[in-house]
Parts: structure tokens; C-alpha cells; sequence
């Protein structure tokens, strides 16, 4: 997916049965499944375009044209805050934001071969929401706090999931189990905590609890930015060894797949992509359930395809933080509140179909 | 085909605790040879498959690959030396028959080297091999329990490792699919392969094996050509069956006939 289009047609392969084409060059050769790699085209596409839309809308109509002026440099002051100040962070993130939890939800679902394997069901959101509480009740809020707390109380929950999981291996579905376990009691801490803490402390913690986009700056973008740039090369590098998870441990071991190795690896970029995230924006669910799933049925493919998720992902929660923002105009919603209607929609039609199935 | 590889287990144990699955056993596949092992339920069959592959953790004691110890190795380097099938192998939904092949070459690919020439010609032999050729496009699921089988062995066949290890590659497959099975690892076997391989059905053992390890509780009961370890003793001892032993009328191995009565000691 990140090659070049498969232009120059290779000899006839075999791999053509399934879909894909090799692209060679001397020595080196890339496979690409056709059809995940217009998928993932069709995706960028998309969530380029609602950026760009969503740069034009607010307060203030702005054109198209005016801003490629102002990011072209070529705006007035007035127009320049505007886009450059206000409304490209948010819509940054947005982008951003919405590759690295798609990704995240790749990662898990992949993890443990399961497409309930989320870090919003495992409990990382709810032990996030748990450290931003305990911070805001220890050391009294500001969003350092809050997010050094979600960040701690998100991994430490992943950890305590993954420990109390790994004895009988993760796949399946005792992560998830565990996870939701987990979950649920920490969903009784955060609403005993709740009512403990102040009155203005518990409207910041349900704000922040909420998922939003609303406040986003150009301080709170970087760390996001950076983590997505960084875990994207690492987890295409290993996702074609991800894949061979799905035919179960033995088997890909006896290929040569370093397990214990992959595991960990997976799992902590997985953590570290969610975090970036959540610290920032608040746990915005579904994202990562949603996207790895949809972008598994549009290609067709054996396996959850990386790029188109994040792609996918990326344009849901720019659509998604669109409407939060049009819907209800001139108020604003949490994008969190709009992923949540929609990726429950998406839950409860799995589900029954799951169980029509079965 | 590379050239004939040694493996061997030197005073292997397998399993935590005072009683482990494994508790000291050693062993030798001689290579060339179509190796299959026996053994009633639980005597540590696919444990010892397994650790012979490094899928499990020895407690202690060596796998030898090659006179080297197998924990030296990287995963991939062993992979592109032995090869095993496990039971529990799952294929995921609308893979295709070529792209489950393919996976074999896994231990040969990197990123930037995702299919080579070689791979190409491996995949297409293995196809060929196990008569998939014509299924390549298939799914796996719209596939029979005989012909996703062959799938897999194709998988390991496309891996190109001097030693195989199957466990169990008969187990579900009516009585025609396992000759099918079984009359592939034979050809594969006079290919060069060093085969080692699970099996419950003692005649289909005695048919296709050049040895036999018979398997009682976690040791080795009786070790040799078939026809010598698969002895009215050992199989009374090993699988605690009391039976008699003819010559298989098309085949001359050993053929075992429980006995009418008696065969089982309540």
C-alpha cells in the first residue's frame, strides 16, 4: 500500500489468484492486494476531502480558495488565524487522531483474532478516564495532569489486562473477557470518584471524559503527530508477520514468526497509538472497534489491511467531528458523543448478525 | 532439496512439576527416513513434535538440529529448516488456497522481499504436488476436509525444509482422505524429505513408516522398523490391547488384530 501504483505488469504470478500483484525491482519485491490498495486510495481521498470541507465551515464561511491561501501563506491575518490557528489543528487531529486508533484497533483485533479486540473494550478508555479522575482528586486538575494521569491509568490498565490474560495466550477471547471484567470495575471507581471530587472538577472530568476535539491546539497536536508517524513505518514492517496470527500461534510460529517477540511489539504500539489519543482528546470510542472491520469487508482480504484502516479511520473521525460540530450549531458537540452513536449502531448490528450466524 | 539433516533430542523434559509430560527422553530421527510416532492418548505424542520444533519450552535437556542446539537459532533460520503442521492450525475467513500456500514461504521473505522468483517456483510446485492447482483462487472454507488438508501440507511443502513434522495429518478425514494424506507423505518421503509424523491408526503406521517410535507415558516403549517394534508384547504393553500380529496381506507389514475376546483388561 505504500508503493507506487502497480503500473509496470510484472510476469504472470501465481499470487494473481488472490488478487495481488508483485512489483518488482531488481532484487526487491513488494506484493499489493489490489483491491486494498484502492480501497485505501478511495479512503485517503475521502478523508482529505471532509478535511479540506471542514477547513471551510464554522463561525466564518471561509472558501476553498481562501484556504489554500491561508495555508499557502497567501491569506489575510484574519483568515490565516482563522484556518491556520483554529481550525487546522482540530482538523489535524481529527485526521491524525483517527489513523492512530484505527490502527490501534488493527492492532488488537489482529492481536487476539477477535473483532470485539479493541482497546475500548479491554479497558484501556475506562482506566484512562480512572488516572485523568485520580489526578484531577491528587494534584487538582490542568491538563497536564489529566493527561499524564489517563496516560498512566490507560497502560496500567492495558498491563493489568494483558498480565492477568496472558497465562492461557491471548488469543481468543480471554483478553476480552478479562478486559471487560476489568472494565467494569473501574467504571464504579470513576463513578465513586465522580462524586468526591468538586463540582467544577466533575464538569472538567465529564468534559474531558466525553472525547473532544473542541480545544485542541498546535501544543497538543505535536505528541499525537509524532507517535502516528512513528508507530506507521514500525507496524507496516511488522504487520505482514501480524497477519500470519490469524492461522493460529503454533502455526505461524513453525513459519518463523518470533511470537513472544510480535506480542509485545504489537501491543505496545497499540497502547502507545491509542495514548496519543486519548491523553489529548479524551477517550473517543469506537474508532478503533469500527474501522479495522469495515476496511477488513470493503477489501476482501484475509486479514485486517493496516493502511486502509488507518485511512478509514482517519475519515470517520473527520466526518464524525464534522457533524459534531454542524449538528447542533452554534453548539458544539464532543466528537466522543458522535463516535459513540455511531459505533454502537455498528455494535449492535455485529452482533445479531454475529448471532444469525451462529 | 537440501541436503539430509540430523535431528535429535538429548535428554529432553517437557513440563513444569513433579509430574512433567516429558520426563527424560532421547532420541534420534534418522534421516531420509519416514519416522512416525505412536502412542495411546496423552503419552506425550505432540509434546514431544512440538518441542522436537521449539513450539514448546523444554525444561531442560537439547534439541539438536544439525548436531547445534535449536534454542541458538533465530525463528526464522529454523523455520527454513524444519517445518511442523500443527493440529490446531486455523485458516482465516475468504483466505484463499494460494495465499495460505504462500504463507509458507513466510521463513524466506522479508519486507522488502515479499516474493521472489524461488518463492514463485515453490508455491506453484507445492500446488502442483498436492493436485491444488485448479483450486488456487478457491477460498479454504469452500473446501472439503480432505482437500484443506492438502492445503496445508501444501503450506509446509512451499516452506522447502528438509524435515517435516505433521501432527496428526489424518485425524478428521474419512478413510479415503487418509490414504490420500498418507499416500502424499510417502511420495514426499521418497522426494528426500525427513519426515516425522503422528498417527493414531497402528496399521496405516506399520503401512507408511520406514521407523517407528512407539510412545508410553512420556518415554520411548520400543523404537525401530515397524515390523520389529510393532511386536504382540509391545503393542499389549504400549497401548495395553491384547491383539495378534499378521502379515498385511497386500503389503507384508505387520497387520494388528485385536484379539475376540479379552483384547482390553477392564
Amino acid at each position: 500500500m505504500s508503493t507506487p501504483a502497480p503500473s509496470s505488469a510484472p510476469a504472470s504470478t501465481a499470487l494473481r489468484f488472490s488478487g495481488e500483484r508483485v512489483l518488482r525491482l531488481g532484487g526487491l519485491s513488494l506484493r499489493v492486494h489490489r483491491r486494498s490498495f484502492w480501497v485505501g486510495i478511495a479512503c485517503l481521498i475521502v478523508a482529505l476531502a471532509a478535511a479540506a470541507y471542514s477547513l471551510t465551515i464554522g463561525d466564518s464561511a471561509i472558501s476553498l480558495g481562501e484556504v489554500w491561501g491561508a495555508l499557502t501563506g497567501q491569506a489575510d491575518a484574519g483568515t490565516s488565524r482563522i484556518v491556520l490557528d483554529w481550525r487546522l489543528p482540530r482538523v489535524l487531529m481529527a485526521l491524525c487522531g483517527g489513523a492512530a486508533l484505527a490502527m490501534s484497533g488493527a492492532v488488537f483485533q489482529t492481536l487476539t483474532g477477535n473483532p470485539l479486540g479493541s482497546p475500548d473494550i479491554i479497558g484501556f478508555n475506562t482506566g484512562a478516564y480512572t488516572g485523568a479522575l485520580l489526578s484531577m482528586l491528587v494534584v487538582g486538575g490542568g491538563s497536564t495532569g489529566t493527561t499524564v494521569g489517563a496516560l498512566i491509568g490507560g497502560t496500567a490498565t492495558g498491563a493489568l489486562v494483558y498480565l492477568l490474560a496472558l497465562r492461557h495466550g491471548l488469543h481468543g477471547y480471554r483478553l476480552i473477557v478479562i478486559g471487560i471484567g476489568v472494565s467494569a470495575m473501574l467504571g464504579a471507581i470513576n463513578s465513586y470518584l465522580m462524586i468526591t471530587v468538586k463540582l467544577e472538577a466533575a464538569i472538567s472530568a465529564q468534559v474531558w471524559g466525553a472525547g473532544s476535539l473542541n480545544t485542541i491546539r498546535w501544543v497538543d497536536l505535536t505528541p499525537t503527530i509524532l507517535v502516528t508517524l512513528i508507530c506507521l513505518p514500525l507496524l507496516l514492517v511488522l504487520w505482514r508477520q501480524a497477519g500470519m496470527l490469524g492461522l493460529g500461534v503454533e502455526t505461524a510460529s513453525g513459519r518463523g514468526v518470533n511470537i513472544g517477540f510480535l506480542r509485545v511489539a504489537l501491543l505496545g504500539l497499540g497502547v502507545v497509538l491509542t495514548a496519543a489519543v486519548t491523553a489529548v482528546a479524551g477517550p473517543i470510542a469506537f474508532v478503533a472497534l469500527v474501522a479495522p472491520q469495515i476496511a477488513l469487508r470493503l477489501t476482501r482480504g484475509a486479514g485486517i489491511p493496516l493502511l486502509p484502516t488507518a485511512f478509514l479511520g482517519a475519515a470517520l473521525l473527520v466526518i464524525s467531528d464534522l457533524v459534531a460540530r454542524t449538528l447542533l450549531a452554534p453548539v458544539q458537540l464532543p466528537v466522543g458523543v458522535v463516535t459513540v452513536v455511531l459505533g454502537g449502531g455498528y455494535l449492535v448490528w455485529m452482533l445479531i448478525s454475529r448471532l444469525r450466524k451462529a | 532439496m537440501a541436503p539430509e539433516s540430523t535431528l535429535e533430542a538429548d535428554a529432553l523434559r517437557v513440563g513444569y512439576g513433579s509430574t512433567p509430560i516429558i520426563p527424560e527422553l532421547s532420541v534420534s530421527i534418522p534421516p531420509g527416513s519416514f519416522t512416525v510416532i505412536v502412542g495411546p492418548n496423552a503419552c506425550g505424542k505432540s509434546t514431544l513434535l512440538k518441542s522436537l520444533a521449539r513450539i514448546l519450552p523444554v525444561e531442560s535437556g537439547r534439541v539438536l538440529l544439525d548436531g547445534a542446539d535449536i534454542r541458538a537459532l533465530r525463528t526464522k533460520e529454523l523455520a527454513r529448516r524444519v517445518g511442523l503442521l500443527p493440529q490446531s492450525s486455523v485458516a482465516p475467513e475468504a483466505i484463499t488456497v494460494i495465499d495460505l500456500v504462500s504463507r509458507g514461504r513466510h521463513p524466506h521473505q522479508g519486507i522488502f522481499r515479499q516474493w521472489s522468483v524461488d518463492d514463485e517456483e515453490k508455491v506453484t510446485r507445492a500446488l502442483a504436488d498436492t493436485g491444488l492447482t485448479e483450486l488456487a483462487s478457491a477460498t479454504v472454507d469452500q473446501l472439503s476436509g480432505g482437500q484443506r488438508q492438502r492445503v496445508w501440507i501444501a503450506m509446509v511443502l512451499a516452506q522447502d525444509t528438509p524435515i517435516v513434522l505433521l501432527d496428526e495429518p489424518t485425524t478428521f478425514l474419512d478413510l479415503a482422505h487418509q490414504i490420500e494424506v498418507l499416500e502424499l507423505c510417502a511420495r514426499l518421503h521418497r522426494d528426500g524429505r525427513t519426515l516425522v509424523a503422528v498417527l493414531h491408526d497402528l496399521n496405516q503406521a506399520a503401512r507408511y513408516a520406514t521407523h517407528l517410535i512407539a510412545l508410553h507415558a512420556g518415554s520411548i516403549a520400543a523404537e525401530g522398523p515397524p515390523a520389529e517394534v510393532l511386536t504382540e508384547e509391545t503393542v499389549e504393553r504400549v497401548f495395553g490391547v491384547r491383539a495378534r500380529i499378521i502379515p498385511d496381506p497386500e503389503t507384508g507389514t505387520p497387520l494388528i488384530v485385536p484379539r475376540a475376546v479379552g483384547a482390553v483388561t477392564p
